[in-house]
C-alpha cells in the first residue's frame, strides 16, 4: 500500500497535486482511444535491425517509482553494477513519482511507448495484467528461483494462471510504539491483542501525559481491524462483496469504540496520517499502526533521536486471536510490447537476486522478498527488517483481482463517516457495498 | 453558413468570395486549429457517452499486438444509469454545485464589486492596494489551495492556533460536512475576488464623471447615484462577468480537488470533481467520463442560453 509511503514521504500536498496532473493523461488518454495507430506491420524491418541488435548493445528503459532522494541512488548503484556485468545491455533509469506512475504507465502502454520494465505497486499488477500490457513471466530468466520467493508476495504476480510479475520488496502494517512512554505508563510488553491495546493506550493517556494511539482515518489501515475479526473486503473465491458482512462490521466498531473510548486519540479526517507521524516522532503520540516505509521518517522525530526508543510488533489480534496485516509492496514487471524482453528478463533477474535483495536490506530497509536473502548477514544487520519478517510472514494478501487498487476508495471515503458519528457502522460499510457493485457487476 | 448561402446563390457567393476571399484564408488557420483542439474532442467525446467504451475495449498497440476498437454503441445507457441507476449521487451531487456556484459567484460579484468602488475613488497608495488585492489572482490556483488547506489544518493550523488564542474551541475546518463546504467555498470565493474587482474596475471607469456631476447638481443622493448611475453602467460588464464567473465555479476543479478531493466522505464533491473520481480512478471508463462530460456541457449551454435570452428581453443584447 503505497499511498501512505508517499504520503509520508512527499507530503499530501504534492500527493494530491499529481493525482491532478493525472488528469491531464486521462484527458489525453481520451483522445489517444481514438487515434490509435495505423502504421503498417513493420515485422520485416524489426527483425532485421532485431539481428542487428544481438551484436550491438541495446537500452533498456526502467520506470522506478522508488523515493528519489533516498532510494533511487541505491537502486542506481545495483543498475551500474548490472551494467559492468552485462555490457551489451544500457539501462536507462527514469524516476517517475508513484502517484503519476499508475496512470502514466497505462497511457503508454495502450499506445506502445511504455518503459521495458517497470515497478508496479502489488494491486496495480493484475489491473496492468489484464489489460494485457505485461509479459509473461513463467520460464523466463525473470522467474529464477521462484521457488524461493515468500509465497505472500508472489502471490499478488498472479493472474489467471500466469506469472506476470516478481516482487521486488514487499510490506505489512506492524504496531509501532515508543518504548519509553510504555514503560512510564507501566506497560511491560507491547499489547498483543485488541483489548491489551485499549487498556494500554488508556493507561498511557493517564500517566504518562501523551496519547495511547493515533488512527489513520484510511481505508488501509482499517484492514487490520476487519481482518482481526474475521472479516475481509470480498471472498474472491465466491464472488461475494463481503465488506459489510457482521465480522467487517464488528472490525470497524473495535476502531470506532478506541476513539470513542479515548484510546486512540481524535484523528483528523482530512490529513491523518500527516498528524499521525507529526504526534509520535514528537513523542505526544505513544503507538500507531503503520508500515516499515514510516520508519526512517520516525528516526528524524526527537522521540526517537536514540533508534532503540522505537519498538515494533505485530497488530493485536482481534476477536479471532489473529492479527491481520495487509500486505503490501511492488512487483517488477516487464511490457507485453517491449523489443528487448530477454534483457528485460536479464535486468529483473539481475535486480532481484539474494545478494541485491540483502545490499537493498542494508542500506534503506526494504523488506526483502525471497527467503534465502532473510539468511543472509548483511540482512540480519538492519534491526527494522528482521522484526518486519515475522509480520510479512502472517501478512494477508488482498484480492488479486484487475479491480484490487479501486477497493480502498470507497473505504477511505466511508471510514470517516463512521468516525465522525455521521454514519452507522453498517450504515458506512453498506454504502462501500453499493459503491463496490458498481465496478464488480456479477458480484453478489 | 456559407455552403447554405452557395446553394442558394451561387453567383452572390462567387461576388462575395472574390471580395472576401482573403478573409476566409486568414480565418482557415484557426477554423482548422478550432476543429482540431475541439471540434475533434467534442464530437468523439459525445460519440463515446453513447458506448461502453473502457480501457479493456478501446484500441491499444502493444508491441507486434494490435488491438482494434472493440466497444459497442449501447444508446442511452450510460445516460440512463447516470441520472436513474441505482446508487446514483447525481442529484445530490448537482444539489451542492448549485449550492457552490450560486455562492461563490454571489460573493465574488458582491465582494469584487465593494472593493472596485473602494478603489475607484482617489485614495493614497491606489496603486499598492490594487497590486496587493490582485495577488491571490496571480498566485497559480493549486498553490493557494495547499496553502489554505495547511492554514486549515485541525491539529497544527494557524487558523485553529489563533482560534486558541483568543479563547475559541478550534473547529475541524475540512473534517465537519458543512464546515467543509463552507471552506472550500471561502477559498475559492478569495480566489475569484481579484478577477471580478479588475473587471469590475475597468466598467466604473468606463461611466462618464459628467453623470456623477450633474447627478450632484441636481442634488441625488450617494445611494440614488449609485443606483440610478452606477448599477446601469456597469450592467454589460456584469453581466459578462456573472456569466463567466458562473462557468467558472461550476467547472472549478482544482480548489475542491486539492483541500478536500470531495470529503470527507463526499460532503464536498461537486460534479466536475465527482466525474473524474468515479471515471479515472481503477479501471478507466471513457463512455462514464465521457457522459459527465457531455451532461455538464449541456447544463451549461441551457444556462448561458437562458442567460442571454433574458438579458435580450431587457435590451442587454450588446454581447
Amino acid at each position: 500500500m503505497q499511498e501512505s509511503v508517499h504520503v509520508g514521504r512527499g507530503g499530501s500536498r504534492g500527493t494530491r497535486y499529481l493525482v491532478s496532473s493525472g488528469l491531464l493523461f486521462a484527458g489525453a488518454a481520451l483522445l489517444a482511444a481514438g487515434c490509435h495507430g495505423s502504421s503498417g506491420d513493420g515485422n520485416a524491418g524489426e527483425k532485421k535491425s532485431a539481428d542487428k541488435k544481438e551484436a550491438e548493445s541495446v537500452t533498456i528503459t526502467w520506470w522506478d517509482t522508488s523515493d528519489s532522494t533516498n532510494e533511487a541512488p541505491k537502486f542506481k548503484d545495483l543498475i551500474s553494477k548490472f551494467e559492468t556485468k552485462y555490457p551489451r545491455i544500457k539501462v536507462d533509469y527514469q524516476n517517475i513519482p508513484f502517484d503519476q506512475a499508475r496512470d502514466k504507465f497505462k497511457t503508454a502502454a495502450q499506445a506502445n511507448t511504455a518503459p521495458d520494465v517497470m515497478r508496479a505497486e502489488v494491486a496495480w499488477t493484475p489491473e496492468f495484467a489484464s489489460l494485457r500490457y505485461l509479459a509473461p513471466l513463467d520460464g523466463t530468466a525473470a522467474a529464477e528461483g521462484i521457488g524461493d520467493y515468500l509465497s505472500a508476495p508472489l502471490a499478488t504476480n498472479h493472474y489467471e494462471g500466469k506469472l506476470y510479475g516478481v516482487p521486488q520488496v514487499t510490506d505489512a502494517l506492524a504496531l509501532l510504539y515508543n518504548k519509553a512512554l510504555l514503560q512510564k505508563a507501566g506497560v511491560a510488553e507491547p499489547p498483543a491483542t485488541m483489548d491489551q491495546l485499549k487498556q494500554a493506550a488508556l493507561a498511557v493517556k493517564a500517566k504518562a501525559g501523551a496519547d495511547g494511539l493515533y488512527l489513520v482515518p484510511k481505508g488501509y489501515f482499517l484492514l487490520p481491524f476487519i481482518y482481526g475479526a474475521g472479516g475481509d473486503l470480498l471472498h474472491t473465491d465466491q464472488k461475494k462483496i463481503s465488506v459489510n458482512a457482521p465480522e467487517a462490521v464488528k472490525g470497524l466498531e473495535v476502531a470506532l469504540d478506541l476513539i470513542k473510548s479515548g484510546a486512540a486519540a481524535k484523528p483528523d479526517l482530512n490529513s491523518g496520517y500527516n498528524q499521525m507521524q507529526a504526534g509520535f516522532k514528537d513523542g505526544k503520540v505513544a503507538m500507531v499502526i503503520n508500515g516499515p516505509w514510516s520508519v526512517a521518517d520516525d528516526f528524524s522525530g526527537k522521540a526517537f533521536a536514540d533508534k532503540n526508543n522505537l519498538g515494533i510488533a505485530p497488530v493485536p489480534a482481534g476477536s479471532t486471536g489473529k492479527s491481520g496485516s495487509p500486505l503490501g509492496g511492488h512487483n517488477y514487471v516487464a511490457y507485453a510490447g517491449s523489443k528487448n524482453l530477454d534483457a528485460s528478463y536479464q535486468f529483473i533477474q539481475f535486480m532481484n537476486s539474494a545478494e541485491n535483495q540483502a545490499y537493498l536490506a542494508k542500506e534503506l530497509g526494504l523488506l526483502p522478498t525471497r527467503s534465502s536473502t532473510y539468511k543472509l548477514p548483511e540482512t540480519a544487520q538492519n534491526a527494522v527488517v528482521s522484526k518486519f519478517k515475522s509480520v510479512i510472514d502472517k501478512a494477508v494478501v488482498r484480492p488479486t483481482i484487475p479491480q484490487g487498487g479501486q477497493l480502498l476508495i470507497s473505504l477511505d471515503q466511508q471510514y470517516p463517516r463512521a468516525v465522525s458519528g455521521d454514519k452507522t457502522p453498517q450504515a458506512a460499510l453498506d454504502a462501500v457495498a453499493s459503491d463496490y457493485k458498481q465496478f464488480l457487476k456479477d458480484w453478489n | 453558413m456559407a455552403t447554405a448561402v452557395a446553394a442558394r446563390t451561387p453567383a452572390r457567393f462567387r461576388r462575395t468570395w472574390d471580395k472576401y476571399w482573403y478573409a476566409w484564408a486568414m480565418v482557415l488557420p484557426v477554423v482548422a486549429v478550432l476543429g482540431v483542439l475541439i471540434g475533434y474532442p467534442l464530437v468523439r467525446g459525445i460519440w463515446l457517452s453513447f458506448t461502453d467504451a473502457n480501457e479493456h475495449n478501446v484500441a491499444a498497440v502493444i508491441g507486434r499486438l494490435h488491438l482494434p476498437d472493440s466497444y459497442r454503441f449501447i444508446g442511452v445507457r450510460n445516460y440512463q444509469s447516470g441520472l436513474f441507476g441505482a446508487g446514483t449521487r447525481f442529484w445530490a451531487v448537482l444539489g451542492r454545485t448549485v449550492v457552490w456556484t450560486v455562492s461563490c459567484t454571489f460573493f465574488h460579484y458582491v465582494l469584487g464589486l465593494g472593493l472596485a468602488l473602494l478603489l475607484n475613488r482617489p485614495l493614497r497608495g491606489r496603486t499598492v492596494y490594487r497590486v496587493l488585492l490582485i495577488l491571490p489572482w496571480a498566485v497559480p490556483a493549486f498553490i493557494s489551495a495547499f496553502a489554505w488547506k495547511l492554514l486549515m489544518t485541525r491539529d497544527n493550523g494557524i487558523l485553529n492556533y489563533a482560534l486558541s488564542a483568543l479563547g475559541v474551541s478550534p473547529l475541524d475546518w475540512l473534517g465537519n460536512d458543512t464546515l467543509a463546504l463552507i471552506s472550500v467555498i471561502a477559498v475559492n470565493v478569495w480566489l475569484g475576488v481579484p478577477f471580478m474587482m479588475v473587471a469590475i474596475l475597468g466598467g466604473l471607469q468606463s461611466i462618464p464623471l459628467e453623470l456623477y456631476e450633474a447627478a450632484e447638481v441636481d442634488g441625488a443622493t450617494p445611494w440614488q447615484r449609485f443606483w440610478h448611475i452606477t448599477v446601469p453602467g456597469l450592467r454589460p460588464v456584469s453581466a459578462t462577468v456573472i456569466l463567466l464567473g458562473t462557468i467558472w465555479s461550476f467547472n472549478m476543479f482544482p480548489v475542491i480537488f486539492l483541500m478536500t478531493g470531495g470529503g470527507p466522505g463526499d460532503a464536498t464533491q461537486i460534479l466536475v470533481t465527482y466525474a473524474f473520481s468515479a471515471a479515472f480512478e481503477g479501471v478507466r471508463d471513457y463512455a462514464v467520463s465521457a457522459t459527465y462530460g457531455v451532461l455538464i456541457l449541456s447544463m451549461l449551454v441551457v444556462y448561458a442560453s437562458i442567460y442571454r435570452r433574458a438579458l435580450q428581453s431587457q435590451g442587454e443584447g450588446a454581447w
